[in-house]
């Protein structure tokens, strides 16, 4: 990795409860810029934790977090949320404001005039793929699963971050709907230059969509690296989860003709 | 004959824009108060379980104070105070009437605004107030743009519920001063004028609901982003405001206020002075329903003008005197007692309503019961009626005590009930007023108090510190004093018991003026 880490945690640690539950556990990982990282584990892994240290939704008991080489306690809180996108679990939309008024929550926060977001509103509907027309003034009840969470990415994305943290953004949602959002997602992340941590406890969608992959569970980071680095690991944890996509790819190949495959 | 053509639902109209006015006045000043306490404190305890549970805890217990007994626990509060500030800082204030009244309904309004702001605003998604930081919004922004908008509908139906119970509510600061709906019922219900308990609790349930509909409006406008609704809710809350200005408007400026007791009598008799001031081109309204224990500190903090009191009940209440005396004697010393305060006792009307041990009259004979005394070997098996207050009071205690007597059973009974109660055998004696009309009406007796327990009773007139040198309200009044017999004024009460049009506190009090104004 050239050079400092966007985003570098270094012996971090965090416990809830008075000490008895340890969430994030001397973890120690770099984020470089361009970067497509997933972190994989199962529920109680430790991996939401680590991402809402990032932005500081909570603080660190202990070691050091650095956003774009600055520690994170040095900085105010509300400022850093600003410049970081962050996708919600199933969107986490605000219910009593419209599409174009949860998209255009930070930059209005920012203070930037409304005609400039209003703008950016239809800049980003076009990016996410939603129809303006159709969707700009609707309420979050009335979309689908699938375009509220394109309404989150759009709404992470608005204040034109360098960063953007995801937690679970596709988890809750039907296969093809996934499978799509998630392709566009990676291509946004190219084009604009993102550098994303996405939170998943599927192997798979890690695999199709990060560069790298760090792994989880209780508290600890297991390992870390490219899907073909992570094949070469000698733990067993990273081994079983790594099976299931292998097993998974094998079968489809068998199953599947391979004329099919466009 | 239709039901309406009573000349009685006349006489509730005209009073209409000064009852509904000042109602209306204390309800919204007292919700608005309860509001910009409640909401602060609703949301500073949200996530402080400890502060929470203190704030619900006490507004639950404030709650269960009845209504009436808080508001007349605030009136005492508020004139120590009031004397602290004075001997303090300079200044006092009044303790009657509208600030005990706001201050007691405000209390009780906190209820249902905390609970339901705190509810509100607890069941709102975490996840939603976490992007909501996750977004960068500060903890202010957060609770403006988020947290407020989501729980406002439960808030609203909290604000609902308080405003109704306000409004409600509100009819009872009647007895402490404060001009309401409830001086229809207050009085409706000494005199037995049944049109105006009915058109009082009408007119409060109308405005209860109109007002709750008028928040409907506006949370509706709200929730919908319908700024016509909200605008139209705003509007009508607006346009009650200004209808409260009303009654500051029909007041002339400077007017005698004439002060009026809890019953009948005392309606009768602040009608009457108010007519005689009148008629000598003074300005007087009257202030009615005033509880016994607010009137005389109201008279001497210049809250009211002039009332009528009897000698007894200052004697024993007010100034807590437990000796006897005879009558002029009586007089003379609580006539000095009185100039130490400055409140001058202008003289005896003429006649005296003390409490009296009462028989129907068959059954006193047919017992050779003329006296008290001649009661105590029966009283172990009879039982005595009385009104809310007598059997706390001295008297009672003083007749226990002169005569030895002990009844088999007290009840206590409201006063226009326990005439009726004794005339049919319900209980056996009742402790009534000497100057009720009731008393011929049953056929009963006065019992004879041959030990002199009962201290005596004439009825006064009493005139505030600050009218202590006016000689037209003197001269106005001269002509009452000393004239109303104790015949006259039981044929006056029995004529305010009646329930038809002339029954009224002021057809009553212009028919004694007729007889006694020669």
């Amino acid at each position: 990795m050239p050079g400092s880490p966007l985003i570098g945690f270094t012996h971090v640690a965090k416990s809830f409860d008075g000490g008895r539950v340890r969430a994030v556990d001397d973890v120690s990982l770099g984020v470089a810029e361009g970067e497509f990282l997933a972190i994989v584990g199962g529920s109680g892994s430790g991996k939401t934790t680590l991402l809402r240290l990032a932005n500081r939704l909570i603080d660190a008991d202990a070691g050091r977090i650095t956003v774009e080489g600055e520690d994170v306690r040095e900085g105010n809180p509300i400022r850093l949320r600003r410049r970081i996108g962050y996708v919600f679990q199933s969107g986490g939309l605000f219910p009593h404001m419209s599409v174009s008024g949860n998209i255009g929550i930070t930059p209005k926060l920012l203070g930037m005039p409304a005609a400039e977001i209003a703008a950016r509103v239809d800049e980003l509907l076009e990016l996410i793929r939603l129809d303006r027309a159709q969707h700009r003034d609707r309420m979050p009840h009335e979309l689908s699963g699938g375009q509220r969470q394109r309404v989150g990415v759009a709404r992470a994305l608005a204040a034109k971050p360098r960063i953007v943290l995801m937690d679970e953004p596709f988890g809750a949602l039907d296969p093809l709907t996934r499978d799509a959002l998630g392709d566009d997602y990676r291509a946004l992340h190219k084009k604009l230059g993102l550098t994303t941590v996405m939170i998943t406890h599927d192997m798979t969608e890690a695999i199709l969509l990060a560069d790298r992959i760090a792994v989880m569970r209780a508290g600890r980071l297991l390992a870390q690296g490219t899907p073909a680095e992570l094949s070469a690991s000698p733990d067993p944890y990273v081994g079983e989860l790594l099976r299931t996509p292998r097993r998974q790819a094998e079968r489809l190949n068998t199953l599947l003709p391979r004329d099919s495959v466009a | 004959m239709s039901l309406f053509s009573d000349p009685r639902w006349h006489e509730a109209l005209t009073h209409l824009p000064d009852y509904l006015g000042n109602h209306l006045r204390v309800s919204i000043t007292a919700l608005a108060l309860g509001l910009v306490v409640s909401l602060p404190l609703a949301i500073l305890s949200r996530n402080r379980p400890v502060l929470r549970g203190a704030l619900l805890g006490l507004a639950s217990i404030v709650q269960t104070v009845p209504g009436l007994a808080l508001l007349a626990l605030f009136y005492p509060l508020l004139l120590a105070f009031a004397a602290l500030t004075l001997s303090w800082f300079g200044f006092g204030f009044s303790a009657f009437g509208f600030l005990p009244a706001v201050l007691a309904l405000a209390l009780y309004s906190m209820l249902p605004v905390l609970r339901n702001t705190i509810t509100g605003l607890r069941g709102i998604d975490p996840a939603i107030i976490e992007a909501a930081q996750g977004v960068g919004m500060t903890p202010r922004q957060s609770l403006l743009t988020v947290e407020l908008p989501l729980a406002l509908p439960v808030m609203m139906a909290g604000i609902r519920t308080a405003a109704v119970w306000v409004i409600g509510t509100a009819t009872l600061s009647t007895p402490i001063g404060q001009t309401s709906l409830g001086n229809y019922i207050f009085a409706g219900l000494q005199t037995q004028n049944w049109v105006f308990v009915l058109f009082g609790c009408a007119a409060a349930a109308l405005l209860a609901l109109a007002v709750d509909q008028l928040l409907a409006l506006i949370e509706a406008g709200i929730a919908n982003r319908s700024r016509l609704r909200a605008a139209l809710g705003g509007i009508g809350i607006a346009a009650l405001v200004a209808a409260t200005l009303v009654p500051a408007m029909t007041q002339p400026a400077s007017t005698y206020i004439v002060g009026a007791k809890t019953f009948a009598e005392q309606y009768v008799l602040s009608s009457l002075v108010a007519q005689r001031l009148r008629a000598a081109g003074l300005p007087a309204s009257t202030r009615e329903g005033l509880g016994s224990n607010v009137i005389y500190d109201a008279l001497v903090s210049g809250d009211i003008d002039v009332y009528v009191d009897y000698s007894g009940t200052l004697w024993a209440n007010q100034f807590h005197r437990s000796d006897n005396k005879p009558r002029e004697q009586l007089l003379a010393e609580l006539k000095t007692i009185l100039a130490q305060q400055k409140v001058t006792l202008l003289g005896e009307l003429g006649f005296a309503n003390a409490y009296a041990l009462l028989m129907p009259r068959q059954r006193a004979e047919a017992l050779g019961i003329h006296s008290i005394s001649d009661l105590v070997s029966h009283a172990h098996d009879m039982s005595i009626a009385a009104d809310y207050e007598f059997f706390s009071r001295p008297e009672w205690t003083g007749i226990r005590k002169t005569y030895r007597l002990a009844f088999r059973a007290q009840r206590q009974m409201q006063p226009d009930f326990m005439y009726a109660a004794v005339a049919s055998g319900e209980v056996d004696v009742i402790a009534g007023y000497t100057s009720d009309g009731l008393i011929a009406k049953y056929d009963l007796v006065v019992l004879d108090d041959d030990r002199h327990a009962i201290p005596p009773y004439d009825a006064i007139v009493l005139l505030a510190p600050k009218r202590a040198d006016d000689q037209a309200l003197r001269t106005a009044l001269q002509p009452l004093l000393g004239k109303i017999d104790i015949a006259t004024m039981r044929a006056a009460n029995l004529r305010a018991a009646g329930n038809d049009g002339a029954s009224s506190p002021d057809a009553v009090a212009r028919w004694l003026w007729a007889k006694v104004g020669k």
